[in-house]
């Protein structure tokens, strides 16, 4: 497979994933303004806004409207739903003909329809619904690769890439959940609110209430979205996820995926054998940032073994 | 002489041209007739509907072309005409033998002016015709190609005159596009028509992806028995590169950019994940210009740095060859019909547009009385830019022509204003005709094989006779029927 081609695959992937996780950031987000004051929404954006590692738009106040259509309609806001499924589209064009028929028209009728809602109509009917289409649109085009696609060397890398996107992503959100863990005291049925929030963000809800019940306590919480080896958007199985993929991208190159295999290979058994009080005496924040940061590393680890490898280093017939 | 028609053709009118599904007199030709009945019997509201699905698929598919030049709204899809352009398997019969008395020709005459040049020797064509082209290599002299076949690919342009004879517009011999869109339209028709098919007898054009995979194998060097061949595109924001993926899957071949590829001691590698792999055929859409910013223009970021050196060194094969733009100069497009002659010792059975050569005194006093009732045209420009529409124009257009013609009299040739013919086209809810022309696809490898069909191309605004999909031109899909019409 071409490393330019590869390259697309994964990014195209990472784009969706980043759109998807954002369209259900704000969706819970706004559904749970609908309980809450204007003190603590306040402090939900701020949360939000640093999760998804982007700041205020200058000059704004924590409004609504504004957030929302930055995160969601600005195109010169490179972290905005429509910038993230240009972006997929983008890369998707560029590697045509080596994805599905079906899966470029899924992409680029989600595409055209993302573009096309004007911000009157989205407000108009219910900024839900909108969401709701971003994240469907999302799961049928994973599903559509699933079924139409050759689960080889080209599906691998957009699984690495899912994979990456999705454990840097919820890393983050624990990270910025549990920063203020210890100092805040926060009256308890706001706390509630935020937690569920949390497992809402991570479509974690109902999956977490099967193994804890609905006794909602912020370790538990912790443990399920971290460690959990069965649930897709824990960032074990998304590590896992990498791992299976890069060796079987290993073996079908015939080329050892070396450096970016060690790293993955470290974090997945880390997460393996950690143990939930263990990270939460230490200091969480800096597990979590640890974390994205090996994340970054399996990326640039792989990108210099496939894709922009030294040319004197791989000279074959 | 004009007789009415029923719904949905009361709008249809006849013209002195010649009309693709009636004849003067308001008769409708024997193999349109099953067509023109099937559209007495759908109302406005089906056709519609059908034409509302086709433009939807083609949305949906992203079977689009770029327009230079606007930020919003880059992509547009091409417009696409419901009815079909039916051609009888007797007028097919003499467009294939024409078309390949003429690649012959044209083939016969690059493998000579790149080697030995009898026909310059001789002085059938003057030199100064040959060197004063642009897009004449000299770099390509004395190389040999694979199997001295310069042009694999070529698209043909014909239009159909009063007399209903098919003539040679253009030969477009360098990287001629578009063939991704005949074989969407025939997709979109079959969803659009189906009850049309079984019984109209139209010969199948599947297969043009596997005839052009064998005519690039067959080029590619002797001793790589299984070779790699690959697309060489220039990128996305190309106008045809949604025709590059097109073709790149058809074949099942990697659609490479320039930065993919490399050349190392002569020969040219590709960039997988897997290493690099080494590349034989390159069927490739960018033009002699921009492919090795080496050998021509050195601002090229499109091309492979070294490529032309590997391709001289016989260890890649280009398709088509470098240097065949020459004939697409119209001054050389004039002497077509006598390298067939001179080649073959033959009477070209595809009639040229008749061109006058303006560096020749008599035929340009001849011209310059005449520039109200001629075409003139720049003789490297392509897509309707940089021509006289003599009887269009104002005195002032023509005393600028004059000027320039005299200024430099071999950059110009002129032409009769042609009346092209017209088909019948699904606009606004009715019928009405429009101009059209044929741009059939040849491929030459082992032997000259043309897919029955071709592009259609269609000028959809009223009474317009550019063609072109920058100027809001459309197509349509094009039936080649069998001998016998079963029906």
């Amino acid at each position: 497979m071409l490393s330019r081609v590869a390259d697309s695959l994964y990014w195209m992937s990472r784009y969706l994933e980043r759109a998807e996780h954002i369209a259900r950031l704000l969706d819970v987000n706004l559904n749970q303004m609908l309980d809450q004051t204007p003190g603590t929404a306040n402090h939900r954006w701020e949360r939000l806004l640093s999760s998804l590692r982007t700041s205020l738009p200058t000059g704004s106040a924590y409004d609504a409207y504004i957030l929302t259509h930055a995160l969601t309609f600005d195109l010169g806001n490179s972290a905005s739903i429509v910038s993230c499924i240009g972006a997929a589209r983008e890369n998707a064009r560029q590697v045509r003909e080596q994805i599905s028929s079906e899966m470029w028209e899924q992409l680029n009728r989600l595409f055209l329809h993302v573009k096309r809602t004007s911000q009157d109509k989205f407000w108009a009917t219910e900024p839900h619904e909108f969401f709701q289409v971003v994240k469907q649109g999302a799961h049928l085009f994973q599903g559509i690769t699933d079924a139409t696609m050759s689960h080889g060397e080209g599906w691998q890398f957009i699984q690495v890439g899912r994979a990456i996107e999705r454990a840097g992503a919820t890393a983050a959100l624990l990270d910025t959940h549990f920063t203020n863990f210890l100092t805040e005291h926060p009256n308890q049925m706001v706390d509630y609110l935020a937690w569920v929030g949390l497992l809402k963000s991570c479509t974690a809800y109902e999956a977490y209430c099967k193994v804890y019940t609905a006794d909602i306590r912020p370790e538990c919480i912790a443990e399920f979205l971290l460690l959990n080896a069965e649930f897709p958007r824990s960032v074990r199985f998304g590590v896992g996820v990498i791992h299976t993929a890069l060796q079987a991208i290993a073996s079908t190159t015939g080329r050892n995926a070396g450096r970016a295999e060690r790293l993955v290979g470290r974090l997945h058994a880390a997460l393996d054998y950690d143990q939930v009080e263990e990270i939460m005496n230490g200091s969480m924040h800096s597990y979590m940032e640890n974390i994205q940061r090996q994340c970054s590393q399996i990326h640039t680890a792989l990108h210099q073994i496939y894709i922009s490898y030294p040319i004197d280093s791989s000279l074959l017939a | 002489m004009q007789r009415m028609f029923s719904p949905p053709f009361t709008q249809y009118q006849l013209d002195t041209v010649y009309d693709e599904m009636f004849d003067s007199e308001g008769n409708t030709r024997p193999h349109y007739r099953a067509l023109h009945q099937r559209l007495l019997e759908l109302s406005p509201a089906e056709l519609r509907q059908r034409q509302q699905t086709a433009d939807i698929t083609f949305l949906n598919q992203g079977i689009t072309f770029t327009v230079y030049g606007k930020e919003e709204g880059t992509e547009r899809i091409f417009p696409y005409d419901l009815l079909p352009r039916i051609i009888t398997s007797a007028e097919w019969k003499q467009i294939e033998q024409g078309l390949i008395q003429r690649i012959t020709a044209l083939n016969m005459f690059l493998k000579d002016i790149y080697h030995e040049g009898h026909i310059l020797n001789d002085g059938t064509l003057p030199r100064h015709m040959l060197y004063t082209c642009r897009h004449f290599r000299r770099e390509m002299q004395g190389v040999r190609v694979p199997r001295d076949i310069y042009t694999s690919v070529v698209g043909t342009d014909l239009v159909r005159v009063t007399d209903g004879r098919f003539v040679v517009l253009e030969d477009n011999l360098r990287v001629p596009s578009g063939v991704s869109y005949m074989l969407a339209n025939r997709q979109v028709i079959k969803n659009a028509f189906p009850r049309l098919f079984p019984n109209y007898g139209i010969r199948p054009i599947d297969h043009y992806g596997q005839v052009l995979l064998a005519t690039l194998r067959a080029l590619a060097p002797l001793q790589r028995p299984d070779p790699t061949i690959v697309l060489l595109t220039p990128g996305v924001y190309n106008s045809a590169y949604f025709e590059h993926t097109f073709l790149a899957r058809l074949m099942g071949i990697e659609l490479v950019e320039g930065r993919d590829l490399l050349v190392h001691n002569n020969v040219v590698y590709m960039r997988t994940t897997a290493g690099l792999r080494r590349v034989d055929v390159i069927y490739r859409r960018i033009d002699d210009d921009f492919i090795d910013p080496l050998a021509f223009r050195s601002t090229s970021v499109l091309g492979v740095a070294g490529l032309m050196n590997a391709y001289r060194a016989g260890n890649v094969a280009l398709a088509n060859a470098i240097g065949t733009g020459i004939a697409d100069d119209k001054a050389i497009y004039a002497y077509v019909p006598l390298f067939i002659r001179y080649y073959l010792d033959q009477e070209p059975i595809l009639d040229n547009v008749e061109t006058y050569l303006l560096f020749d005194e008599s035929q340009r006093r001849y011209v310059l009385e005449n520039l109200d009732k001629l075409v003139v045209k720049a003789v490297g420009e392509s897509g309707g830019y940089g021509m006289l529409i003599g009887p269009h124009s104002t005195a002032e257009q023509r005393e600028q022509f004059r000027q320039q013609i005299l200024a430099d009299p071999r950059n110009y040739i002129a032409q009769p204003t042609l009346a092209i013919s017209r088909a019948p086209c699904f606009i606004d809810g009715q019928v009405e005709a429009r101009h059209v022309d044929l741009r059939p696809y040849i491929l030459y490898g082992e032997t000259i094989t043309i897919v029955p069909g071709g592009l259609t191309r269609v000028a959809l605004k009223r009474g317009s006779l550019v063609v072109n999909s920058s100027q809001g031109g459309g197509s349509k899909d094009t039936w080649v029927l069998y001998d016998e019409p079963q029906k």
